[in-house]
């Protein structure tokens, strides 16, 4: 059976589908070439608030929960899964241990692509230029 | 059939209670609360009030200098004019209590500058008004604010009584010196109302506030609800006035006269 203008159909499909599939031939390049940003851990302290997994999955939630505990109940020690005790503060316990916002904070937030606003406010420990 | 329906009218009333209790046993199951407590050091009131003897304190001068230190230890940007963000301020008499003026005023209490801050009302309109519940009062009576929430709609500035409240209309690092920052304390951002907290984060690890600290004793701090207390002492002994008292909001804030 002859194809109308079949030349032109099938070189404008191919070029469609490979368009479409375009961004997974990339995305796989780029994911193989993809390095976990390396962050700055703390010097003297092994241990955080609470495990490192939790801190790197639910970060987010602790430090939503720390805010209205400490400003709206008025309870500002936290006591982790360990026993251990923590002063409620982003800015004084946090950031005492993380001393740079820029070698902590900023790699993975750069990284994924997000822009928490905590330091609109919040003072980093680097100080203010 | 009539043992059924009684049986099932009974089902169907423990049914009832137990949706009613369910969702509390629930939270009891699950431990109930949070892992948190007080900080031990922190000092705590069922309602803190403050009485500011203006017979002592009665100098602009002298309320600018207790001014300057609440505003360096909370990060409070200095702007000049219309845009002007304050915690604590001097001003005069009329202006103060506008509902106790009196033509013939004597002359020492005519002269006086007030020292003027949030007034952290029993019953506070700006919490009735804020849209997010950025403004709210805390169980120890203070009015204090989440910044995080604040949308900037500015309608407490509207409700409060006694312009308490500034607005952050510009950012305000701009307008504070970054390098003798209080790095204890954060600053605000651009489109928020701030004001006066009662130092809740002083309060916290058992400090008095800041002007209390730096008034030399003119200005008395405690709880209202605690008859032995030294707010308590002081008002039983001197004439004591607040700030319109017919807007009915309960200041805690007292002038010795």
């Amino acid at each position: 059976m002859k194809m109308h203008y079949g030349a032109p159909i099938i070189v404008g499909l191919v070029i469609f589908v490979g368009a479409l599939c375009a961004p997974f031939v990339v995305g796989m390049a780029v994911t193989k070439t993809y390095k976990q940003p390396e962050l700055k851990m703390p010097a003297n302290e092994k241990e955080c608030v609470e495990s490192k997994e939790f801190m790197r999955e639910k970060h987010m939630q602790l430090l939503n929960d720390w805010r209205d505990w400490a400003l709206r109940d008025g309870k500002r020690i936290y006591t982790n899964h360990a026993g251990k005790e923590f002063t409620i503060s982003l800015q004084n316990t946090c950031m005492k241990c993380h001393i740079s916002k820029a070698d902590f904070c900023d790699k993975c937030h750069t990284d994924a692509g997000v822009s928490p606003y905590c330091w609109d406010c919040h003072i980093q420990p680097e100080g203010l230029k | 059939m009539k043992n059924n329906r009684r049986s099932f009218i009974k089902l169907a009333g423990i049914a009832a209670a137990g949706l009613a209790i369910a969702p509390k046993a629930m939270a009891a199951a699950m431990g109930g609360s949070a892992p948190i407590k007080e900080d031990p050091k922190g000092i705590t009131a069922k309602q803190w009030a403050m009485v500011i003897d203006t017979t002592r304190l009665n100098t602009a001068q002298g309320i600018e200098k207790l001014a300057k230190v609440c505003h360096s230890v909370h990060n409070v940007p200095f702007i000049e004019g219309k845009q002007e963000v304050k915690w604590l301020w001097p001003d005069i008499y009329e202006h103060s209590f506008t509902e106790q003026e009196n033509p013939y005023l004597a002359d020492a209490v005519k002269k006086r500058q007030y020292a003027l801050l949030c007034n952290h009302c029993q019953n506070p309109p700006c919490v009735r008004v804020c849209p997010t519940k950025a403004t709210y009062k805390r169980p120890d009576g203070i009015v204090d604010m989440d910044y995080h929430r604040c949308i900037g709609c500015r309608y407490c500035m509207a409700g409060c009584p006694y312009g308490s409240r500034s607005f952050n209309w510009g950012e305000p690092r701009d307008h504070l010196d970054l390098a003798a920052l209080n790095k204890e304390y954060p600053t605000r951002m651009r489109g928020v109302v701030e004001k006066c907290n009662f130092c809740v984060e002083r309060l916290a690890v058992g400090k008095l506030p800041a002007c209390v600290e730096a008034s030399n004793g003119a200005i008395h701090f405690g709880d209202l609800n605690d008859p032995n207390s030294e707010v308590r002492a002081v008002l039983r002994e001197r004439f004591t006035i607040r700030r319109k008292p017919s807007a009915g909001t309960e200041p805690s804030v007292y002038y010795i006269i």
